[in-house]
């Protein structure tokens, strides 16, 4: 089986070479050559007990490496949850060192050029840097780049969505060749969790749109959109249990050391629920938009129909 | 060499003083706003005892170094003044006669009308509240579209090191203002250099005053002088008599241009003892004003009281006419269709003064309305009031909602103030500072009328006092605790609901400080996926 897939895509790709010469058909081609490999492996990988790094490098390994999902010369969006104006230690934001070590492997995956940003909640200038994500990220060689103004946003159509028809999305995603969406896993006052879905959130402009035509239904809605990350990997280092999604008080906070990763945003996030219902009672059934999604067609909730890998460190 | 030492300090503190004012990516620290806390008005309400001191010392010591090097407007002046006799070859000031009973009644008029609250007059004449007003309403947009243009021209080649800002206008009545404000002065300095500080000015006034017995000051050298004139021709204050050799003190602003410009050197500044020819208009000048004082006094108690109620009772009745309106609209609306949802129009009886401002009352007083906290604001929450605090309010800052909310942690307009009208606050205070109140409206809530999720008010209560409590089925909706709500406004500006919002804030004529329970950290180990 694999090797016919195999040489399937060698034909495929040589077929590419001598009938199209355009580089945008052909990163698409090979875009989705790679989706399929990488499904060959796990389907899901979650690690618990390290550092945020540690266990992001584990489970890149189990995924099968990091050049399986970026290739030499890809622009990159790294796209993780900065909306509030909040220290790490509150996990109201993705975890800096996850942040970093994402850079620094896409680049060593051979990315050209890798790009941060999120449309935050507080004021845009204090939440890049208050939650450390900003520095971090420069460190390892990224843009981070600005999202509070309308103009850095592109209108794109949203077909399968079913009241979300357009939407328009941070330029940063639009033009770059592969994303990946790192959310924190955080109780959310209105979505009840918040997880890789809702942090599609934070690539429009318009989120009142959302909150006032069916919160749940939109946010699987905007997934729907045709540029899907190439890997959704889940911060769950730290996690907030209540008082979300900014959080007022370290008892908000657990130090529950996991991270999911799948390709699967559906799958990811119902692990990333299971996981934290262990830490504060939250039925998947009360985070609507999961099963919207799968409804959807952008996944399975099913967890036993997936090949998982379990890592404790 | 006093002339150039003079031209170099004034430009760079009128360069500093402008930048710090318009500089929204902080490259000037923000100590900076110590240039602001210098100015004397400033001073003078803060009761900065150390800066007041060490103004009037300067004065008494050297003349009004102040107006010629201190005050922004005063240098504006200049500046404007240098132009047109670039444009105006023949550029001649000539001695005038001191504006005495003008220049006093207009500092008595200040002065009585502060007294009775009515500070509005002060931050009018100010001359560095004016000049921020200028700077905030006029020259601020111009810098950030230069901000703008870079923008695109640096991002065009992939740089980033500029990022747009919106770029809007935050006050039709005080843009007015400055605009009138920089007309009128401008054109003034243009015609006679510095007539504003020597006929409107109180500070010019009550400096001038002091400064007529400076132990330095310029003067005659009588047996080399030929009486010329060339020096009054170059007085921008038009205080040399050279025909009779005097000067008027209470007018010179120490600009030594006279200096420079005779060409005998018989001007010379120098140490003198004061008190020997005293001009015998300016006396009896103030000794008027000290008289008229007490009668005005009484007679304006009265007025000012009346004023208030009848205000307020209108005001009272035409709310009061609004809500009838609106109540009856609302039950017609509701039996021409039934679908159509009663919807309620928000509408903030109760401005929100800045984070510790302490009261209406305090921010009244102390407000001299120069609108740095308005450009420093990064949350820019911050706009000139109209009539919301009074007409003694009108342009003073108040809170609004549509660009962004008050951010829990910061306490910069308190920091910048250079009055102490917004009390500067540590992060700990601020966090317990209650400006306003959360009002919900639930008619107007989208998880009631469209029964699905939100909570995009409860997802930016930086205290909770907003929280999401079961409703029906899998939905939640907010629930208010108005003792904890500290009134930053984030659950106003995030909710979504159209044409109404459901959440709002009601400011408090009174800030308050809250009780915020800090609940323990419970221990919860995960030990397993959960999967």
């Amino acid at each position: 089986m694999d090797r016919r897939k195999f040489l399937r895509a060698v034909a495929l790709t040589g077929a590419a070479f001598t009938t199209m010469k355009e580089a945008d058909a052909m990163s698409v081609l090979t875009q989705s050559f790679q989706t399929n490999r990488a499904a060959t492996n796990y389907d899901l990988v979650a690690v618990m007990g390290g550092e945020p790094e540690v266990m992001f490098r584990k489970a890149i390994t189990e995924m099968g490496g990091m050049q399986k999902f970026i290739s030499k010369g890809d622009k990159v969006c790294v796209k993780p949850n900065i909306g509030w104006d909040q220290p790490p230690e509150m996990a109201a934001t993705t975890n800096p060192k996850l942040v970093a070590e994402i850079i620094k492997q896409c680049f060593d995956a051979g990315a050209s050029e890798v790009t941060v940003f999120d449309h935050p909640c507080d004021e845009w200038r204090k939440t890049y840097s208050n939650s450390g994500i900003e520095e971090a990220a420069k460190k390892a060689g990224a843009k981070v780049v600005p999202a509070h103004q309308e103009s850095y946003y592109k209108t794109v159509s949203i077909p399968q969505g079913k009241r979300l028809k357009t939407a328009k999305i941070h330029q940063a995603i639009v033009d770059s060749d592969k994303w990946i969406n790192v959310p924190v896993l955080k109780n959310h006052g209105g979505a009840q969790l918040t997880i890789s879905m809702k942090n599609y959130m934070g690539i429009v402009w318009d989120r009142g749109f959302f909150h006032a035509n069916d919160l749940q239904q939109c946010i699987a809605d905007v997934c729907t959109y045709e540029k899907r990350p190439v890997l959704n990997v889940v911060d769950a280092y730290r996690l907030m249990k209540t008082s979300g999604p900014k959080g007022k008080s370290p008892s908000d906070v657990v130090l529950s050391k996991g991270l999911f990763m799948s390709q699967d945003i559906v799958a990811v996030d119902t692990a990333a629920a299971n996981f934290f219902n262990q830490a504060r009672e939250m039925p998947i059934e009360r985070v609507t938009h999961i099963a919207k999604a799968q409804e959807l067609g952008l996944g399975t909730m099913n967890l036993e129909s997936l090949n998982i890998r379990r890592l404790k460190i | 060499m006093l002339k150039k030492i003079r031209v170099i300090l004034s430009v760079l503190l009128l360069f500093l003083i402008t930048l710090y004012f318009v500089d929204f990516r902080d490259f000037l620290p923000e100590s900076f706003s110590f240039l602001e806390e210098i100015q004397f008005i400033p001073a003078l309400l803060a009761v900065n005892i150390l800066v007041l001191a060490s103004l009037l010392l300067i004065t008494l010591l050297f003349g009004r170094v102040y107006c010629s090097s201190i005050c922004p407007m005063g240098i504006y002046q200049d500046l404007v003044a240098w132009l047109s006799k670039k444009f105006t070859r023949k550029k001649k000031y000539k001695y005038s006669k001191a504006k005495n009973v003008l220049r006093w009644s207009v500092l008595a008029a200040t002065v009585v009308a502060f007294v009775f609250g009515f500070t509005f007059l002060v931050g009018l004449l100010d001359p560095y509240g004016a000049y921020g007003r200028m700077v905030t309403h006029l020259l601020r947009p111009a810098y950030l579209a230069g901000n703008n243009l870079l923008e695109t021209i640096f991002t065009s080649f992939d740089n980033y090191a500029f990022y747009k800002v919106s770029i809007y206008s935050l006050s039709l009545f005080s843009s007015a203002i400055a605009l009138i404000t920089l007309g009128v002065i401008g054109y003034l300095a243009w015609r006679n250099g510095r007539t504003y500080c020597n006929t409107i000015c109180p500070v010019g006034t009550t400096l001038g005053f002091l400064s007529k017995y400076a132990l330095f000051k310029i003067r005659f050298v009588d047996e080399k002088c030929n009486l010329c004139g060339l020096c009054a021709m170059k007085c921008k204050a038009s205080c040399i008599d050279s025909k009779n050799k005097q000067i008027d003190y209470s007018r010179c602003v120490t600009c030594f241009n006279c200096l420079e410009s005779c060409n005998r050197d018989a001007m010379k500044y120098r140490f003198a003892l004061p008190g020997k020819k005293k001009p015998a208009a300016i006396a009896p000048a103030y000794s008027y004003v000290k008289a008229e004082k007490p009668g005005k006094e009484v007679n304006l108690v009265k007025p000012e009281n009346e004023l208030k109620s009848v205000d307020a009772s209108r005001r009272r009745f035409l709310s009061a006419s609004l809500v009838t309106g609106l109540a009856v609209g609302n039950l017609i609306a509701q039996e021409v269709s039934q679908s159509v949802l009663p919807k309620r129009d928000l509408k903030r009886q109760v401005p929100i003064a800045p984070p510790g401002a302490v009261s209406f009352d305090h921010l009244r007083e102390k407000c001299i309305s120069c609108h740095l906290c308005v450009s420093k604001c990064p949350s820019h929450v911050i706009k000139p009031a109209f009539l919301e605090y009074g007409l003694g309010g009108i342009m003073q800052p108040k809170l609004y909602f549509d660009r962004g909310f008050c951010n829990y942690d910061c306490t910069i307009c308190g920091e910048v103030c250079p009055t102490g009208a917004i009390q500067p606050l540590t992060k700990e205070e601020k966090n317990h500072t209650q400006m306003g109140q959360v009002q919900f409206i639930i008619e107007n809530c989208i998880v009631y009328y469209d029964e699905t999720s939100c909570g995009a008010c409860s997802e930016h209560c930086p205290t909770q006092a907003v929280h999401m409590e079961p409703y029906k089925g899998v939905l939640t909706i907010p629930e208010i605790d108005q003792e904890i709500c500290v009134g930053c406004g984030a659950c106003e500006h995030a909710c979504p609901a159209i044409p109404y919002k459901a959440i709002y804030v009601e400011g408090l004529a009174n800030q308050n400080t809250v009780e915020i329970k800090q609940e323990e950290v419970e221990e919860i180990v995960i030990d397993d996926f959960g999967f």
